[in-house]
């Protein structure tokens, strides 16, 4: 009875002296993410080079489908009390994820975990897409991109065309002018095609002119937001879209980037508008052709352009689980925006990196010189320090707006509703989805 | 003499029927009144909130001009598809069902894009029929002049996902049919032959009177098809586009609550599915099955 005391005291005794780590397996780490095929491979490297680098922890990654099924996993499983450490949630989901009360900060759990990390040494257009009205940082990005114009370079060349900066924009003007001439000499079927609608032509539009998407600065300051897309300015841009398009100097190519992606690659059109992941596209399926990239087209006679506001996603930590654990998540957060991890990741998927040390170090390293497609995208992004306009969109039930958005743009296509009245009807809209949406968080 | 066995314990029949409850129960009557309780809900996805709000999901619907669009897109694809692919599959089988060498083997090729899952058949047929690649899509441009752009108009689109929908459907419908045709006693048809009725009258007047039970099993069959199950080709084909020209009810459900988290209405959309999908049936058996003729 006596010995058997003993032994428990001794145990016990083991283990407050002993740290546990010296003999306990590593402490685990889940990460749910989307990233499949390529991209998933490269996830998997970073992921193996973070648990070889140390013994404390390790990181198991898991795909969990694209990103509706991911976000999805992720919600069944905190409610089942079974989710993982972090989870990759898209950029529209942003809003849901911070109110949910399901989540650890990302800056809170860097501070408390004991970094102390600048943040003003991250890219500021992409980090302000995942702030919150204070500027704190709520989750950490991960993929980032921005659209950027793609073009036919031997169309271009045919028509007399010089080749466009890559660092300075054209115009909207100029663009027309040049589809006019690839269409009327007949040398390009059809001018321009454009992927995602809403995030390029209305989302990324509204951002570089630093006209408000929505009220209460996107979104941000309050639930009580509305949209204002049926402002003059981008009710002037899609009308000129549609008098494009009865001149065949626009082509709708539908609402994702399959559909633009293969009248691009088939010389249907002679521009394409799509994310700086469409380079990685671009030259694995393209060989009958030139293609360069340029940024995105602005308004003549703009005091200040904007930055361009990123897609993609981020990684939300979760509430739930041990404060070691967290230890080892933010571990593994501060290992991901180190440089190396950094530079792997923008050279393999095209993504940006989120630091501007990574950047630089890209820089000096000549990486842009030898591939100067890379360099478009960013330094749209960089061009100037966010506002709050330009910073980016918080709202929620973003996923149905975009879909509103994208039903009453293709009605201004095929020539069902003006575009005044199709804008005034998608703010209309939006603003019961965004009144649900307030109702429900209240 | 009717032989009839008779049970000694009172609780065996209920205990033997009881692992079939218990899976109705748990997979079909727990989820449907989790759905109904849940539409009278808004509640965040993490379950976090959740705030009791009476008819506030089916109210925001109702009044949704684009929500009652949605219903009548659901009614007109429904019945497009189902009256497309039961003409198809009856005349198919009939044609399979006369003498031929190779019957067996067109009978078996017939039942093959059965067997194709509905995204693939919406997948093929846009190869088909887009506006840029499609091949078929390309003839109709050149040859007849028309400009297809499913892409763009939503009367296209609903064209497209019709015949997509139904081509799948024919399949099914025909193995019924040809069974139903095989199971008309041959007199009938010789009799009336003998009698100097042409093949179009003994089938009209023979043949499609006595499919009359295959042909409402099939007419209650297609529209639940059409109505659930043809979501994969929405999904591959349109995605609800052009403008909200063929977003058929089940798609709606699915981008409100799968990817939009908006779990009170998309569950309020589902109660309102349930019960058209309820109420068409019931009407169908009330007024299409007295015009039925079982036995011959």
């Amino acid at each position: 009875m006596k010995s058997a005391k003993l032994f428990v005291l001794l145990i016990i005794t083991v283990c407050f002296v002993f740290p546990a780590s010296a003999f306990a397996k590593p402490i685990t780490i889940n990460w749910w993410h989307a990233m499949r095929s390529a991209r998933g491979e490269v996830v998997k490297n970073m992921i193996n080079e973070f648990n070889a680098s140390q013994s404390e922890y390790k990181v198991v990654g898991t795909n969990k489908g694209n990103y509706d099924e991911t976000m999805n996993a992720g919600v069944a499983a905190f409610r089942a009390k079974k989710q993982p450490h972090l989870l990759q949630v898209f950029e529209v989901g942003t809003q849901t994820m911070m109110l949910s009360g399901a989540i650890y900060p990302v800056f809170e759990l860097m501070k408390d975990a004991g970094y102390d990390i600048d943040w003003s040494r991250y890219l500021q257009a992409v980090l302000s897409y995942y702030m919150n009205a204070d500027g704190n940082l709520m989750s950490m990005p991960f993929n980032s991109s921005t659209p950027i114009m793609y073009y036919n370079a031997d169309m271009f060349k045919k028509a007399g065309i010089a080749p466009l900066s890559k660092s300075d924009p054209i115009t909207w003007d100029e663009l027309g002018e040049i589809t006019k001439k690839l269409v009327e000499a007949k040398i390009a079927p059809a001018g321009m095609v454009t992927a995602w609608q809403s995030w390029t032509q209305i989302e990324n539009y509204s951002a570089i002119h630093n006209i408000a998407f929505a009220s209460k600065a996107n979104g941000y300051e309050g639930l009580d937001t509305k949209l204002e897309i049926n402002n003059p300015q981008v009710v002037k841009h899609i009308t000129r879209l549609k008098s494009w398009a009865d001149d065949k100097r626009f082509m709708y190519g539908g609402q994702k980037y399959q559909g633009p992606k293969s009248e691009f690659m088939a010389q249907n059109a002679a521009v394409y508008i799509d994310s700086i992941s469409g380079i990685a596209k671009l030259k694995k399926g393209v060989k009958d052709f030139k293609w360069d990239a340029a940024p995105l087209p602005v308004e003549a006679g703009t005091a200040k352009l904007q930055n361009s506001i990123i897609g993609g996603a981020s990684l939300w930590v979760l509430t739930g689980h041990s404060k070691k654990e967290y230890k080892g998540v933010a571990a593994f957060l501060k290992f991901l925006a180190g440089n190396e991890m950094q530079e792997y990741w923008h050279k393999e998927t095209g993504y940006f990196p989120i630091t501007i040390d990574a950047y630089e170090s890209l820089k000096s390293k000549g990486y842009y010189k030898t591939d100067p497609l890379q360099e478009v995208g960013i330094s749209q992004l960089n061009r100037a320090t966010p506002t709050t306009i330009s910073r980016g969109l918080r709202l929620g039930y973003f996923v149905q707006i975009r879909n509103i958005i994208n039903e009453e743009l293709e009605q201004v296509w095929n020539g069902k509703k003006s575009p005044q009245e199709a804008l005034d009807n998608a703010a209309a809209r939006s603003n019961i989805q965004l009144r649900t949406f307030e109702k429900t968080y209240k | 003499m009717i032989k009839r066995s008779f049970f000694k314990s009172r609780y065996l029949p209920y205990l033997l029927i009881l692992p079939q409850i218990i899976v109705t129960m748990t997979f079909f009557y727990w989820p449907a009144i989790q759905g109904l309780s849940q539409s009278f809900f808004l509640s965040d996805p993490f379950g976090q909130r959740s705030q009791f709000v009476w008819f506030y999901n089916y109210i925001e619907l109702f009044t949704d001009p684009l929500y009652l669009k949605s219903i009548l897109t659901t009614f007109a694809f429904s019945l497009a598809v189902a009256a497309v692919s039961l003409s198809l599959g009856l005349f198919i089988a009939s044609m399979a069902n006369r003498a031929l060498r190779a019957k067996a083997l067109v009978r078996t090729m017939l039942i093959w894009p059965y067997a194709v899952a509905p995204a693939i058949s919406g997948i093929m047929w846009l190869f088909l029929l887009h506006p840029s690649y499609g091949v078929v899509a390309l003839g109709i441009k050149e040859w007849i002049g028309v400009d297809w752009n499913p892409v763009l108009y939503g009367g296209d689109a609903m064209v497209m996902i019709v015949m997509a929908s139904a081509w799948k459907q024919i399949s099914y419908n025909f193995v019924f049919f040809m069974a139903g045709m095989q199971a008309i006693p041959k007199s009938l048809i010789e009799a009336a032959a003998i009698d100097g009725a042409g093949p179009f009258k003994r089938f009209w007047f023979i043949s499609f009177p006595l499919l009359s039970p295959t042909f409402f099993f099939l007419t209650v069959m297609n529209i639940i098809y059409s109505f659930f199950e043809t979501f994969g080709i929405i999904h591959t084909v349109t995605q609800g586009g052009p403008g909200g020209s063929t977003n058929i009810l089940v798609y709606k459900v699915y981008q409100d609550g799968f990817v939009g988290l908006n779990l009170g209405s998309s569950a309020a959309q589902s109660v309102v599915l349930m019960s058209l999908i309820i109420v068409i049936t019931f009407l169908q058996f009330r007024f299409l099955e007295k015009k039925v003729q079982y036995g011959g």
